[in-house]
């Protein structure tokens, strides 16, 4: 069945919910940044002040266990939603950035400024949740993967083994944080802070299925109005990770956002894995008893 | 290969978080499972000397073993949380059942090799801490290799037999080291033999994944990859030549043979965490991939719909009509 996952819907029986997820319409993302603060505000993540980088807009660097939310800003000479190359204020002056869909421009001489709020994507096939050993990371009822902060005791495996980069771990604390898609706001029915938050639309919360509906509509949009490099990330059941609760509309190649573009579920290599060690073992064995019983010399 | 696109050239995914404890534990926990394979063997072919003194070993290095781990978690007194679950998916918790087992056996086995009690324990803990001190030897490669770290990932089919023979070098360097050259033979055998896999296989993993393999020979990884090689070249040889002969000079061989392969695990240990660090290792191949065509990797351009509709300023006010994905049709937010 498409969108299901290892332990969801079939772990719950009855008390399954419809899969929930984030839908990130990097198209229409203006940069408010307000998802990072409602975030904050909402989880109670502690600030994370990293300093001045110089990237643009971008003082969060990246997501991390007290950046649950970040804000990516890309700057680009590239003329926007512009088929015959003529500059970005003949564009807007004819209409077709704003026909185009493209709100994320700056005005000027074809400057293109990316901007994507990323999230923890809450992966059909999670590593985190696949090689965490206290059982920590689990999937929820909504199809979610959340951290039992109760439970965790800050081994660090699931840091490495994310393929996204997500997970990390706090150093006062001990443990690893990461996005819970506002478990406690879906138990009560509500929409996660970050999507409530959000003044444009860009982060769209709901029902995975449908909101993958609404992406296929604004991907045609968007391709139709000649934005040639709108691409549907983590959209498909048949990627690296079994598709994604949190996928997104970029402009551009995923790498440039800072996103991997063929994320891989380490756990699909797991038999090669476990194979190559057992025979090492057997083999460790064999050396030992050649090095017991190996004649005189 | 071309330049590899990345958001201002920050790490993709994150390091580990692990410190020293973890490539000292690689250290301990192999000597520890070798070291009791070697002293079960020993015994059972007569050697009761060796295998005395790989016993007590055996028992040493994997008595330090769990406290290195609990001073390595975020949350020591969350510990025994690693023995809420077993779960095959997981490396390390498989490793924990496995080090809690053949920890109690070798202690066991120990126990009564130093004063004789639980004789009838010993019996069945003697083989089972030989049999679960393989897979302790070989399990922490599964471990760093079930990741997305590319130096690791790309290395696991070879990781586990650069671990088993470092386990081997190791256990038998020590035993060289600690039991007198008339009954130390079967130890001199084996830190040799172990000593040209360790450094053979850790070569050929090196080479065969190519460039995802750079980050050995680059910076920290690098320095403790050739101090490894020279102390494994430089022990072995001495070891071959005077093992046999001088007990000081065995000693001496056996420390340079144990820093050779601690150094070894420190250099596995650096590449993983510098392949992670550099987007080139982690981007690159994954759009190689996709440019050969073998993958068609996480994104799409071509919308799935076969209607395109009138282009609308914002989702928030596009109407959704059709039904072109079997769903229901939905209204706009």
């Amino acid at each position: 069945m498409t969108l299901e996952t290892t332990s969801w819907p079939s772990s719950y029986g009855e008390a399954a919910k419809p899969r929930m997820g984030f839908f990130t319409d990097t198209s229409v993302c203006i940069g408010c940044k307000a998802c990072e603060v409602a975030c904050k505000e909402w989880n109670q993540v502690p600030d994370s002040m990293q300093g001045f980088t110089g990237n643009s807009y971008d003082n969060t660097i990246d997501l991390g266990a007290d950046t649950w939310r970040h804000v990516a800003f890309i700057e680009q000479r590239v003329p926007a939603g512009v088929l015959d190359g003529a500059s970005l204020v003949e564009a807007v002056q004819r209409g077709e950035a704003v026909d185009g869909g493209v709100q994320t421009y700056q005005e000027g001489d074809g400057f293109r400024w990316l901007m994507a709020s990323d999230v923890c994507k809450h992966c059909t096939h999670a590593a985190c949740l696949e090689v965490c050993p206290t059982g920590a990371l689990f999937r929820t009822e909504f199809g979610t993967v959340v951290v039992q902060e109760d439970v965790c005791n800050g081994c660090g495996y699931c840091v490495p083994a994310c393929p996204f980069g997500v997970l990390d771990k706090r150093e006062d604390d001990g443990r690893v944080w990461k996005c819970t898609l506002c478990y406690d706001r879906l138990k009560d029915d509500m929409e996660p802070a970050c999507a409530k938050a959000c003044p444009t639309n860009s982060i769209q919360f709901g029902e995975l299925s449908e909101l993958r509906e609404r992406a296929e509509h604004r991907l045609a949009h968007l391709q139709g109005a000649g934005q040639q490099h709108a691409q549907l990330y983590l959209a498909d059941d048949d990627d690296g990770v079994g598709g994604a609760g949190a996928f997104f509309l970029l402009l551009d190649k995923p790498e440039v956002y800072g996103l991997p573009p063929d994320p891989v579920d380490t756990r699909r290599d797991l038999g090669t894995i476990w194979a190559a060690t057992g025979a090492a073992a057997l083999a460790l064995g064999a050396g030992l008893a050649a090095a017991v019983w190996g004649g005189e010399r | 290969m071309t330049e590899t696109r990345s958001y201002y050239g920050q790490p993709v995914i994150k390091q580990p978080t692990w410190k020293w404890e973890v490539p000292m534990y690689f250290f301990t926990g192999g000597v520890a499972g070798a070291s009791a394979g070697l002293a079960y063997l020993s015994g059972l072919a007569g050697n009761d000397v060796l295998a005395r003194r790989a016993w007590i070993t055996a028992a040493g290095a994997i008595g330090v073993s769990p406290p290195l781990l609990i001073s390595d978690l975020g949350r020591p007194a969350r510990f025994l949380n690693m023995l809420r679950m077993f779960k095959v998916t997981s490396p390390m918790s498989v490793g924990s059942w496995i080090l809690s087992a053949s920890g109690t056996a070798t202690a066991v086995a120990a126990v009564n090799e130093l004063t004789g009690v639980l004789p009838r324990a010993s019996k069945v803990a003697r083989p089972a801490a030989a049999l679960s001190g393989l897979p302790l030897s070989t399990y922490t490669a599964a471990l760093i290799a079930n990741t997305a770290v590319p130096v690791w990932h790309e290395g696991r089919r070879w990781l586990p037999f650069v671990f088993g023979s470092g386990a081997a070098l190791s256990a038998g360097a020590v035993a060289v080291a600690v039991t007198p050259v008339e009954c130390a033979r079967p130890a001199r055998r084996l830190a040799l033999a172990a000593a040209a896999v360790e450094v053979a296989s850790k070569e050929v993993m090196q080479r065969r994944i190519g460039e995802a393999g750079e980050p050995y020979e680059q910076g920290a990884a690098g320095r403790f990859g050739n101090l490894s090689r020279a102390c494994i070249i430089a022990g072995a040889t001495l070891l071959a030549r005077r093992g046999g002969s001088s007990r000081p000079l065995a000693v001496v061989a056996g420390g340079l043979l144990c820093a050779g392969a601690l150094s070894a695990r420190m250099s596995i240990l650096k590449a993983g965490y510098q392949s992670a660090a550099d987007p080139k290792y982690v981007v690159g191949p994954q759009r190689a991939a996709i440019r050969r065509g073998d993958r068609t990797g996480s994104s799409r351009r071509e919308s799935k719909l076969h209607v395109i509709e009138p282009a609308f300023g914002s989702p928030a006010t596009a109407p959704v009509q059709h039904d072109a994905l079997g769903g229901q049709p939905m209204a706009g937010r």
